[in-house]
């Protein structure tokens, strides 16, 4: 059932999810199948999808489908199994709060506050985009400089062109595809600006939305000025040095009036943090245990407001197996907990989940800090594995299996990537 | 009867095949290829034979829908087509207006520009009930 109007929900569900896009609807599926019966979607937007629906490129369910497919093809096969399986879902509903004894409030522009109350809750709020104040751009405020997967709402959605001539800082892969899709347009996109010496986006992206277009991609630059009253008109760019300091005595200008940010995203935790659950300062996203379970009994989470993924094909993994706890959790079956912390060591920004348990096989996700080439995964001293290379924007999963703890008897396992020489 | 130069060529490209992104060199002698350099895998090797002989790529665009939940429907080319023939395709999906409902994988236009593959909705959109009224 899909609905809009907050009087059709019934006052009681076993579990209830915050957020339809990929992480919500794969998870809300796992939990029918370890024997959830009713389960509710609650979505702020107009339709279950999330992000999907205005990433119309292709390149998503290479893993998950076996099938190059685009993204609104990748929300639309959810979206089906979803109804199908006799989930609920409420749009246009936002989820004000979940109290002590599970009593979700929601909020919906049409039927005001309403109350339920739900045996679990899974989070999957996802991310939002890194803004203008995250990085303190200096100069005016005028209209004309907006985040790229906004401006991809505009243009893939809503059918609005944000201006005719742009920029865009950032080179994550929104970024380059937004680079593209703006020329097709028939924008002129006059450069990509990167603060860092390396590209962030994946090479297919600076291939075929930057290469194929003639686009430049300028590394180790920034943009130090923006001036224009009301609209954008110009805007200064400069190098940077290897301390991230502009040179400005090479700086030039670009007439433009349109500046697109592509730089990072935050998962979205405010009903989160509202519960008290504990974050994790580095992914900032909740510190779980191995049943992707929150430091709040019954709560879980999954996708992007854990940690930033790279593929959605990760993200409905890991969702369909928090949404498989969350109706092992309401159906009293949940396995034993977990007896080992996982500490990131050398190279390694953070590891989800972060504890295991040394009886069942996980998937442990997690990111390196800095590019290797060649380099020794190890897992304490009771497993490694070769890695070809290792980058921050790829992120690397391995599958800790109970043979590489049988031996372990300690509380707390150290990952790390080494350079190959130095093992 | 002249004798023609043999033109000598070299053509670069960046692998996409996955994140090392070796940087591959094709070289050719009237337009043949002779030697591939810098690839580190067999799927490299590929790439780059494709892109010098021909280089394809799939299209992905959105078209103007009436009564519909959204202003823009997705669309796609079912395969990829020449890379040169992009932008013409995109300029020819903007002459079309759709009217909804629409239903994932209908055919959006048959035989896009002669090339043999057609353009596809990449997803359903439903008819919305207020705006059907106005």
């Amino acid at each position: 059932m899909l609905t809009a109007n907050l009087q059709h929900l019934d006052k009681d569900y076993d579990v209830v999810v915050v957020g339809g896009g990929p992480a919500g609807m794969a998870a809300a599926l796992g939990a029918k199948e370890t024997g959830a019966e009713k389960v509710l979607i609650v979505d702020r937007e107009k339709e279950a999808g999330g992000i999907l629906l205005q990433c119309i490129h292709p390149g998503f369910g290479l893993q998950h489908f076996r099938e190059e497919l685009t993204g609104p093809e990748y929300a639309e096969r959810y979206k089906q199994q979803v109804l199908d399986a006799g989930i609920h879902v409420a749009t246009d509903t936002y989820v004000l709060d979940i109290d002590q004894d599970k009593q979700v409030k929601l909020l919906s522009g049409t039927d005001g506050v309403r109350l339920i109350n739900t045996k679990a809750a899974v989070l999957s709020m996802g991310a939002r985009e890194r803004t203008r104040g995250a990085i303190r751009t200096p100069g005016h405020r005028p209209a004309g400089i907006l985040t790229a997967g906004l401006a991809q709402k505009f243009v893939n959605l809503m059918g609005y062109l944000p201006g005719n001539k742009a920029v865009i800082l950032g080179s994550g892969d929104i970024g380059l595809i937004m680079a593209r899709r703006l020329t097709l347009e028939g924008v002129e996109v006059k450069g990509v600006f990167e603060i860092m010496p390396h590209a962030n986006g994946l090479n297919r992206n600076i291939v075929q939305c930057l290469h194929d277009y003639d686009i430049p991609l300028h590394l180790s630059t920034t943009v130090v000025d923006l001036q224009g009253r009301d609209r954008l008109e110009k805007i200064t760019v400069a190098p940077v040095d290897s301390h991230f300091q502009p040179d400005l005595s090479k700086s030039w200008d670009i007439d433009c009036d349109t500046l697109l940010l592509s730089i990072g995203l935050i998962p979205e935790n405010e009903l989160t943090r509202r519960l008290k659950i504990r974050l994790d300062p580095v992914t900032q996203g909740a510190v779980v245990n191995s049943q992707m379970e929150t430091s709040k009994d019954g709560v879980f989470v999954c996708g992007n407001v854990v940690h930033i993924h790279d593929l959605v094909d990760f993200v409905s993994a890991e969702s369909e197996l928090t949404g498989r706890n969350a109706g092992l959790y309401v159906t009293d079956q949940q396995p034993p907990g977990d007896n080992i912390r996982l500490v990131p060591g050398e190279n390694v920004r953070y590891c989800v989940p972060h504890t295991i348990s040394s009886d069942r096989t996980h998937t442990v996700y997690m990111r390196a800090s800095q590019p290797m080439e060649e380099s020794i995964l190890r897992l304490g001293d009771v497993y490694e594995k070769k890695l070809r290379y290792v980058v921050p924007a790829e992120m690397i999963n391995l599958k800790v299996r109970p043979r590489f703890l049988q031996n372990f008897h300690g509380e707390t396992l150290k990952v790390d990537i080494l350079p190959v020489d130095n093992t | 009867m002249t004798t023609q130069q043999e033109e000598h060529t070299l053509s670069h490209y960046l692998c996409i095949g996955c994140p090392m992104g070796c940087r591959l060199e094709v070289e050719a002698d009237d337009g043949e290829i002779v030697e591939v350099r810098g690839f580190s895998c067999q799927r490299g090797e590929n790439y780059a034979k494709q892109e010098f002989v021909e280089p394809r790529r799939m299209v992905t665009t959105t078209v103007k829908i009436n009564h519909s939940l959204w202003a823009r429907i997705p669309v796609k080319t079912v395969d990829a087509i020449p890379k040169e023939r992009v932008q013409d395709l995109c300029d020819a999906l903007h002459r079309i207006q759709l009217e909804a409902p629409v239903e994932m994988g209908d055919v959006i236009l048959e035989d896009a520009l002669g090339t043999g593959i057609n353009v596809v909705a990449s997803r359903s959109m439903p008819r919305t009930a207020e705006m059907a009224k106005t």
